[in-house]
């Protein structure tokens, strides 16, 4: 007992340290940033929470939130509405295409977002002159409407398909969709039905946590918005480091813990709702 | 787990059961040919088991008859309409799988009541009509269980119930009870047989196992390679097999040494002749003639202790009422025979013994 309890004692001490270190590591630079954001540890300056009151009313704070929720929510539709139906047609009708799906989605990961935005620009930039007097003209003007640009959709749908792809492909690989699928059409139910009333709420889990990772992607990308000339929220807030530093990390600040409680929720939201198992 | 008495109204809201026709039936996948020009008839209200080993095409031909594999060639036809374009999910064919298929994400009331959602009918006489299934297959008081929290035997139950709620022509069930332990599998087999009685529902029951197809169907079609082998009731599919393939897949068969007879259709085994049922294997002059087996069942063997026999008892297992019994022949041919147990006072291992066949045709096969 005595020679058990001397390999636990330096074990014990090994966890938490390492515990320790790793909290230090994540911890340390987000206090510093709160501390920095209200001002703590400035020579003659007191403690304000001015930089987080203010950020309502700051310049171009709503519009380029609603604009980056705007742009979130359309990569979010295009993403679910083009890789779930994909990916269950493969599944179900053809199982030989799996792996060239599989290259297709995980092929942006290769390519860095510079080299990205590098080809879309040139295409924006060719395309105008190219198509001047018809129809394409008129999409590609339409494509980079500063309001709601859809080319920044497009970018973004492309960054997410890796993330995405995993996501959907785990949650698949995780119900019989085979068997559920028949045995919804057994049930009368037509192929619309099908996957709207019995293949969706089964891949509840990992539909939210698609929308969640793709949400995270539109709200913190700036790349490709910031070199196509678009003002989103991250390029909103590189904009005002230089004149409100507090406020830009406050809002950085803000925004994770926003992510974390969306994280909470959709953690929440994707558990299914079941009594404990009595048999 | 008693079955519920039937409800009156649902047994007379039930439509009786359809006429199912597979004519020509054929389905390849690649290189395997999983039907090869299956023709089948099956009467209405019957409960027909498609019986057979991996891959000889009974699930190929439930899935087409449900609408999920589209036939190469032939057409299934229902009640005399040919079906065989119509959707699934139009097809009016309940179905019970072989893996657990209740949706998730429903309790075990919703799973019932779903294809009458999928029909349009009203929240209140959909849930009802749930309920009064539940209570058929025996689980009025699991209606709010998911099926995480229900047995095997009871999401089995669950799926029955979801068939039959639509009332359809059809009821599929395939290979339902093989991931059930023996116990339940045993009181669900009595349990769906009732109910299809009751309900004079159509049935095709896909099984390899054969103790269950012959318990419980009206009529059994032994399948072999994409075909037919023979489609009877079960005591004439064992006493009367058509082929050499049903007969030693459907129960037990002895191979007896033989020789074809002095005259056309008779054949000389154990000493005798016998009339031959059907004719010699030698029809395609590709088998050997002279050497021929009889394929008797054990129990079709008499064995008598004969200090004189030729043949030797070489082991004998224990099956109850009945005991087992390996004889050598003189030839150096191991016949199966059963004999009560009782007389195995007289017969014990190492025996010499004469063995001998009733005097009535019997089936022949190539050695």
């Amino acid at each position: 007992m005595a020679r058990l309890s001397t390999f636990r004692f330096p074990f014990r001490f090994g966890r938490a340290a390492v515990l320790l270190l790793a909290g230090a590591y994540f911890l340390v630079p987000l206090a510093c940033a709160v501390a920095f954001s209200i001002g703590a540890g400035v020579p003659g300056r007191s403690v304000s929470f001015d930089a987080y009151t203010g950020v309502i009313g700051a310049d171009g704070f709503t519009d380029s939130l609603t604009l980056t929720l705007k742009l979130a929510a359309a990569t979010i539709a295009l993403v679910l509405g083009l890789l779930v139906p994909a990916l269950v047609t493969v599944r179900l009708a053809a199982p030989g295409l799996r792996t060239l799906v599989e290259i297709v989605c995980l092929l942006p990961l290769v390519v860095p977002a510079v080299a990205l935005v590098a080809g879309i620009s040139a295409v924006l930039r060719w395309g105008p002159d190219h198509f001047a007097g018809t129809p394409i003209f008129h999409v590609l003007v339409a494509l980079q409407d500063p309001n709601f640009p859809v080319v920044l959709v497009l970018a973004y749908t492309l960054m997410a398909l890796p993330l995405a792809y995993r996501m959907l492909d785990t949650g698949l690989a995780a119900i019989d969709l085979r068997v559920l699928v028949e045995a919804a059409r057994a049930c009368r139910a037509s192929w619309p039905r099908t996957l709207w009333q019995v293949v969706l709420p089964n891949l509840r889990g990992a539909l939210l946590n698609t929308a969640f990772l793709t949400l995270a992607l539109v709200l913190g990308e700036y790349t490709v918005a910031a070199i196509l000339g678009y003002r989103p929220f991250a390029v909103w807030i590189l904009a005002i480091s230089g004149s409100q530093a507090q406020m830009s990390v406050a809002v950085s600040v803000m925004g994770l813990l926003f992510t974390w409680v969306l994280l909470l929720v959709i953690a929440t939201a994707g558990r299914t709702r079941r009594p404990k198992e009595t048999s | 787990m008693t079955l519920q008495i039937v409800e009156p109204e649902t047994s007379d809201r039930t439509r009786t059961g359809a006429t199912v026709e597979f004519r020509g039936l054929r389905r390849s996948f690649g290189a395997t040919t999983a039907l090869d020009g299956l023709d089948l008839t099956v009467e209405p209200g019957e409960l027909v088991a498609l019986l057979g080993p991996s891959g000889c095409g009974k699930t190929t031909a439930l899935r087409t008859l449900a609408g999920f594999e589209r036939p190469d060639a032939g057409t299934v036809l229902v009640d005399g309409e040919d079906i065989t374009a119509v959707p699934a999910h139009r097809r009016d064919a309940g179905m019970v799988f072989q893996s657990y298929s209740l949706f998730p994400h429903l309790t075990a009331l919703d799973n019932v009541a779903f294809g009458l959602r999928m029909s349009g009918i009203g929240k209140a006489e959909r849930r009802a009509r749930a309920a009064e299934l539940l209570d058929l297959v025996g689980l009025p008081q699991h209606a709010g269980r998911y099926p995480h929290q229900l047995s095997g035997g009871q999401q089995q139950r669950i799926a029955l119930a979801r068939a039959l709620a639509l009332r359809p022509r059809v009821l599929l069930l395939d290979e339902p009870l093989s991931a059930l332990d023996a116990k339940v599998r045993l009181t669900l087999r009595e349990e769906i047989r009732r109910l299809q009685k009751q309900l004079g529902i159509t049935t095709f029951f896909v099984t390899h196992d054969q103790e269950e197809a012959l318990s419980m169907a009206d009529r059994v079609a032994v399948m072999r390679a994409g075909k037919l082998e023979q489609c009877a009731p079960p005591a004439e599919l064992y006493a009367r097999p058509s082929t050499a393939f049903v007969a030693e897949f459907v129960g037990v068969m002895s191979r007896i040494p033989a020789r074809p007879g002095p005259d056309d259709g008779t054949v000389q085994v154990l000493g005798r002749t016998l009339p031959v049922d059907g004719r010699l294997p030698d029809a395609d002059g590709t088998a050997d003639v002279d050497a021929v087996d009889v394929l008797v069942r054990p129990e079709a063997v008499e064995v008598a202790a004969d200090e004189e026999g030729t043949s030797r008892i070489v082991g004998a297992s224990f099956l109850g009422a009945t005991t087992r019994l390996a004889v050598r022949l003189a030839d150096g041919a191991e016949v199966t025979a059963d004999v009560p147990t009782h007389a195995m006072a007289t017969l014990p291992v190492g025996a010499a013994v004469t063995l001998t066949l009733p005097d009535r045709p019997v089936l022949v096969d190539a050695r």
